[in-house]
C-alpha cells in the first residue's frame, strides 16, 4: 500500500471545495435569462380537478406562463414509469395506474402537482400561484395499507382493483409448511416497519435549458443516476431523443435513495422551458421534499418462525403488505420483493422460506428505496424475530444466532441468492467483545440498583450490493442494465482523468477512485480527475445506489486501467527496447525487469501522443474503456450490538455503547468506509428511535417539515464504535463488496432489541418515542 | 425595493433589494456567495448559519434589511487565502464531512461554539450546542471529533497570534 493507494486513509480531495463554500449544487446554477418555477399542488389527498382559472394570476408581476396538467398531457410528455416488472403469483402482471407528471384529472396524494407558473423571480411566480384558483372536488380518501384493501375501500386506480398492485410470492410453500408440521417449537410476530423520509439536506432541484438553434435540451438535476435520468426523459418521456438532452448531476447534496428517480419537476421543467423559450429553475423548499420525495420503507409484516428441539431454525413464513402510496416510482416494484424477500434468510441456514408480498396504493406519497431498499426492512423483521425466539426458547441471543449461521460457502438460500464468502462468527465475536458482552448482566444490576431498565439488543445483517449481474435482474424483470462503464484518459503530460458512470453525492469518489490509479500507476492523486456526472462527458453509465459505486464501478475503473497498462508496457518495452513481458510498472515507472532501464509514466504518456516511434501497427493515444457487469451480488455482513439505559420514570432512551464490526471486504479507504458506517447507523437509529412519516385518516401528511419530523441530531446519538473483519469478496477483482447501506440495515433492530430487553416486554413498535416507551413499560 | 450598505467578509457592499428579502437570499441571489445553503423552510436545520458581527445567526431567519449596516462574514470568508481556517481544516482532516451541503454551515456554527467556550469544550456541549445545525451524511461521530480538534488548533492559532 502506497501512502495514497488502496488501504490507506487519505483526506478527501473534494473537501477543499465543500469546506470554502465553492461546492457548485444545482441551486447555484444561474443562466442568463433564466425563469422560475413554482408547483401549485393539492391540498387533497384524492380528488378530481374541476377547473383550473390562471386568469388573474397571468395578470400579475412578472407571471412569464401558467401550464397545467392538460396541457403536459396534450403534449403528449410521457407518463411516469416503474421499470421492474413483478408478477403476480396468478402468473398477471403487477396492475399500475398511469402517473403524469402533473395531474390533468384526479389527483391521488396531497402535494401532487397540477400546475406550474413560471415567473421572473422566485418571488414572483409564488406570488401569482396563490392567485391561480383550482376547483377540486374531493373523492373518498384511504391512508392505511389495511383499510385500502378491505371489501368497499375508496379506489385509487381504475388499473388495480382492490388497490392491489401486485400479490408476490416466492419461495417453497409446501416445504415452509412441512417444516411447520414437524416443528419442536414456533415463533410468530407482528412486526411493523414504519415509512420515513429519506431528507438529504439538499432539497431536490432543476435547471433546464432549452436552445432553439440546436433544439437541444441541458438538464442540471440533483440526481444520482445523470445517465439513467437522460433515458429514461428520452425513452419513456418523450422529452428529446438521447443525442439532443444533455443531463448533468454537478455536486448533489446527499441523496440516499430519494435521487434515484425522475421526478414530475425535472419533466416539467424541461417541458416549460422549451414552451416559454428561455431557461427554467425549479428549487424545492423542504416542505416539498417532505410531499414529493420517494418515501420509505412502510411495510405490515406477520412472520413465523419453526425450530427443531435443538433449537436449529427449520422454516420461515413472511406475510407482508406493503404500502407502495398513490403512484408506483421508478423501482419501487422491486424494494419489497427481489431486494426485501431475498435476503429473508439473513445470516442463518434456514432449508424452507415462504414469503408473501402484497403491494397496496394508498392515497400517500410514493414510496421507493431509500437507504437500503426493502434489506433494511428484511433485516428488521429476522433480527427482532431472532431476538424474540431466543427469549421464547430461553436461550442466549447471541448464542441461539451463532447457532444457526452459515458457515460453508458458497451458500445457495432457498429464495434465490448465493452467498459468496462471509465470516459471520468473526463479525460476532468482533461486537461481543467491544462491548464485553459477557459483563452486562453485571452491569444491568447495577443500572438497576440505580433506577435504571438497562437492555442490550444485538442485530446480525447481511445484505445484497452491487445488484447484478444484468442477465439475472433481467430475469427478475428489471427494466435495466446493472454493470459500470469507465474510462481512462492518461493525457500526452501523463495526467489522468477517469470518466466514470458512478455518481458521487458525498461518497468520496473523487478521492478513492484516485486511490485505485494511485495504487497501481503510482502517481499522486492530485495528478488524477474524477469525470462523473455529465452524460456528455461519460457515454454511459448506471450511478449511485445500492453500494455498488467500489464493487461495480471501480472494478470498471480498474478493467480500463488494464487496458491503458497493457498499451503503456509496450509502448515503454519499445522505447526501451526491451521484452513487453519484463516491463512493471513501480512508482510511476515503467522499468525493464533484471535492467537498470526504465522510463517514467510522462514520456510513456508523450511517446503515445507524439506517435513519433510507437511499436509497428500501433494506434497513437492512451485512452482505454471498459463496461464491467459483475458475475453476481456482494454480500457486506456484519454484528452490531446496542447497549442502552431507559428511564422508566420518563420513557427515555440514553445510549450507553454502540458498536458495529462489519465485513464489508478490502476497503479502499478505511477513513471513508467509517463515515458511511456512522452515517448510516445514524439514520437506522433514527428510525428506531425518532423518524416517522405520518398521514392521517384523511391522507393529510402530519410530519411534513423538520417541526415535526424528528430528524436525529447530534445530541440524539452516541459515538460510535466500529471494526472490521475481513473476508475479500471473490467476485470481484478489487474483493470490495459494499458500506454505504451496512449501518441503516443493521442498527434499527440492535436498538429496539435493547430496549425491549430493557423493559421486559416486546410491546414496542419504531420510532421508540419516550411516550411509546413509557406506555410499553407501564402498559 | 430599499437599498442596503453593508459589510459581507469584509468588503462594503450595496444592494437594492425587496423589503422581504431574506438574508440568506441577499447573500446567495444578489452577492453570489452560494456557499451559505437552504436546506429548510422553518429555521431548523442551520445549513444558512453566517456570522453577524462575529455571532452565529442563521440568515434564513433574519431579514437582509435587518443586517444593515452590520459585518457579515460567510463561508468564502474565513480562509485566509489558500490557507484554510482551523475548522476547515479540522473538518477535512477529521472526515467531518460527506455531501458538504450542511457542511458551511456547521463550520459556522462551530467556530461560534469554540470562540464562546473557548478550549474548554467536551463532546457532551459540542452535541448539544450543534442542536440547531442538521447533517444527514456524517452520523455526526466526526463533526464532533472536529470541533474538538479545532478548538485545540484555534487556541494554538491564537496563541501564536
Amino acid at each position: 500500500m502506497g501512502v495514497e493507494g488502496i488501504g490507506a486513509r487519505v483526506v478527501r480531495k473534494e473537501d477543499r471545495r465543500f469546506t470554502t463554500g465553492r461546492g457548485r449544487y444545482v441551486d447555484d446554477i444561474k443562466i442568463l435569462g433564466m425563469t422560475y418555477a413554482h408547483f401549485i399542488r393539492t391540498p387533497h389527498a384524492h380528488a378530481k380537478v374541476k377547473s383550473i382559472d390562471s386568469s388573474a394570476a397571468m395578470q400579475m408581476p412578472g407571471v412569464v406562463a401558467v401550464l397545467t396538467g392538460k396541457q403536459i398531457v396534450d403534449d403528449k410528455v410521457g407518463n411516469l414509469i416503474c421499470v421492474w416488472a413483478i408478477t403476480s403469483k396468478d402468473g398477471t402482471p403487477m396492475k399500475m395506474g398511469a402517473w403524469p407528471a402533473m395531474a390533468p384529472e384526479t389527483v391521488r396524494f396531497v402535494g401532487q402537482a397540477v400546475a406550474v407558473v413560471i415567473g421572473e423571480t422566485k418571488n414572483q411566480a409564488r406570488d401569482a400561484a396563490e392567485a391561480v384558483v383550482v376547483d377540486y372536488e374531493e373523492l373518498p380518501v384511504v391512508a392505511d395499507v389495511k383499510a385500502a384493501i378491505a371489501p368497499g375501500a375508496p379506489q385509487l386506480h381504475p388499473e388495480a382493483p382492490g388497490n392491489i398492485i401486485y400479490d408476490w410470492h416466492i419461495g417453497d410453500q409446501a416445504a415452509a409448511d412441512g417444516a411447520f408440521k414437524s416443528a419442536a417449537n414456533i415463533v410468530s410476530m407482528d412486526v411493523i416497519n414504519n415509512r420515513l423520509v429519506p431528507n438529504a439536506m439538499e432539497p431536490r432541484a432543476a435547471v433546464a435549458d432549452y436552445d432553439t438553434a440546436e433544439d437541444h435540451y441541458t438538464l442540471y438535476t440533483t440526481s444520482q443516476n445523470p445517465h439513467v435520468a437522460r433515458l429514461v426523459l428520452s425513452a419513456f418521456y418523450n422529452i428529446a431523443p438521447e443525442h439532443k438532452l444533455r443531463v448533468i448531476a454537478p455536486d448533489v447534496g446527499g441523496g440516499f435513495g430519494s435521487k434515484i428517480y425522475i421526478y414530475p419537476e425535472e419533466m416539467v421543467s424541461l417541458w416549460a422551458s422549451k414552451k416559454v423559450g428561455r431557461p427554467v429553475k425549479w428549487t424545492g423548499d423542504r416542505s416539498e421534499a417532505f410531499l414529493t420525495d420517494a418515501h420509505g420503507r412502510d411495510h405490515l409484516t406477520h412472520a413465523d418462525m419453526a425450530f427443531d428441539k435443538d433449537n436449529r431454525i427449520i422454516g420461515l413464513r413472511v406475510k407482508t403488505h406493503a404500502n407502495l402510496g398513490a403512484y408506483m416510482s421508478l423501482f419501487s416494484s422491486s424494494v419489497p420483493t427481489y431486494l426485501y424477500a431475498t435476503l429473508l434468510p439473513g445470516q442463518y441456514n434456514i432449508p424452507a422460506i415462504y414469503a408473501e408480498v402484497i403491494a397496496v396504493y394508498t392515497n400517500t406519497t410514493p414510496v421507493d428505496a431509500y437507504r437500503g431498499a426493502g434489506r433494511p426492512e428484511a433485516s428488521y423483521l429476522l433480527e427482532r424475530m431472532m431476538e424474540t425466539a431466543a427469549r421464547q426458547l430461553k436461550v442466549d441471543p447471541a448464542e441461539l444466532r451463532r447457532k444457526n449461521f452459515i458457515t460453508q460457502f458458497p451458500h445457495q438460500t432457498p429464495v434465490i441468492m448465493a452467498y459468496d464468502i462471509g465470516d459471520f462468527g468473526a463479525s460476532l465475536d468482533s461486537a461481543m467483545k467491544a462491548i464485553d458482552y459477557a459483563g452486562f448482566p453485571t452491569r444491568k444490576a447495577k443500572a438497576k440498583s440505580e433506577g435504571k431498565l438497562r437492555g442490550i439488543g444485538v442485530s446480525c445483517y447481511i445484505e445484497a450490493c452491487g445488484i447484478a449481474p444484468s442477465k439475472a435482474v433481467g430475469s427478475l424483470g428489471a427494466g435495466v442494465g446493472l454493470w459500470e462503464s469507465a474510462e481512462v484518459r492518461v493525457n500526452p503530460v501523463g495526467t489522468i482523468e477517469i470518466l466514470t458512470g458512478s455518481h458521487s453525492h458525498g461518497q468520496g469518489h473523487e478521492t478513492t477512485f484516485c486511490q485505485l490509479v494511485a495504487e497501481r500507476l503510482g502517481v499522486p492523486i492530485s495528478q488524477v480527475q474524477i469525470v462523473h456526472g455529465d452524460a456528455d462527458k461519460v457515454q454511459f453509465g448506471m450511478g449511485t445506489y445500492g453500494s455498488r459505486s467500489a464493487a461495480v464501478g471501480l472494478t470498471a475503473i480498474l478493467k480500463a486501467m488494464e487496458k491503458v497498462e497493457t498499451k503503456a508496457k509496450k509502448i515503454a518495452a519499445h522505447q526501451l527496447e526491451a521484452s513487453e513481458s519484463d516491463i512493471v510498472i513501480e512508482n510511476g515507472e515503467f522499468k525493464a525487469t533484471g535492467t537498470d532501464k526504465s522510463i517514467a509514466l510522462p514520456m510513456v504518456a508523450l511517446a503515445a501522443y507524439t506517435a513519433h516511434n510507437l511499436p509497428d501497427g500501433m494506434e497513437p493515444g492512451l485512452k482505454e474503456g471498459a463496461f464491467y457487469d459483475p458475475t453476481n451480488f456482494t454480500f457486506p455482513a456484519g454484528t452490531y450490538i446496542c447497549e442502552l439505559e431507559v428511564d422508566p420514570s420518563t420513557g427515555k432512551t440514553s445510549f450507553v455503547n454502540f458498536v458495529a464490526a462489519d465485513d464489508f471486504g478490502r476497503l479502499i479507504n478505511p477513513m471513508i468506509v467509517e463515515g458511511q458506517v456512522h452515517g448510516g447507523l445514524a439514520q437506522g437509529i433514527g428510525q428506531a428511535l425518532l423518524e416517522h412519516a405520518v398521514f392521517d385518516a384523511n391522507g393529510q401528511p402530519v410530519t411534513a417539515s423538520f417541526m415535526d419530523y424528528a430528524m436525529p441530531r447530534a445530541d440524539d446519538l452516541p459515538s460510535f464504535k466500529l471494526s472490521h473483519t475481513t473476508t475479500l469478496c471473490p467476485g470481484n477483482p478489487l474483493g470490495v463488496k459494499g458500506c454505504g447501506e451496512a449501518g441503516a440495515i443493521g442498527s434499527s433492530a440492535a436498538v429496539i432489541n435493547a430496549i425491549t430487553d430493557a423493559i421486559g416486554n416486546n410491546k414496542l413498535e419504531m420510532p421508540a418515542t419516550p411516550d411509546r416507551v413509557w406506555h410499553a413499560i407501564h402498559g | 425595493m430599499s437599498a442596503i450598505k453593508l459589510t459581507v467578509n469584509g468588503k462594503a457592499v450595496s444592494a437594492e433589494i425587496e423589503d422581504r428579502t431574506l438574508l440568506v437570499h441577499l447573500l446567495r441571489d444578489h452577492l453570489n456567495l452560494t456557499g451559505t445553503h437552504v436546506g429548510c423552510d422553518t429555521s431548523q436545520c442551520g445549513a444558512c448559519v453566517v456570522h453577524i458581527d462575529g455571532r452565529a445567526v442563521k440568515s434564513c431567519t433574519v431579514l437582509a434589511g435587518q443586517a444593515a449596516g452590520s459585518s457579515v462574514t460567510t463561508i468564502e470568508g474565513i480562509a485566509k487565502g489558500d490557507e484554510l481556517h482551523p475548522m476547515q481544516a479540522a473538518f477535512r482532516d477529521n472526515h467531518g464531512l460527506q455531501c458538504g451541503f450542511c457542511t458551511p454551515g456547521m463550520i459556522m456554527s462551530a467556530i461560534d461554539i469554540v470562540h464562546r467556550h473557548g478550549g474548554k469544550l467536551d463532546e457532551e456541549t459540542v452535541r448539544h450546542e450543534l442542536e440547531g445545525n442538521i447533517c444527514r451524511c456524517t452520523g455526526y461521530h466526526n463533526i464532533v471529533k472536529s470541533v474538538l480538534d479545532a478548538a485545540g488548533r484555534m487556541k494554538m492559532s491564537r496563541a501564536a497570534e
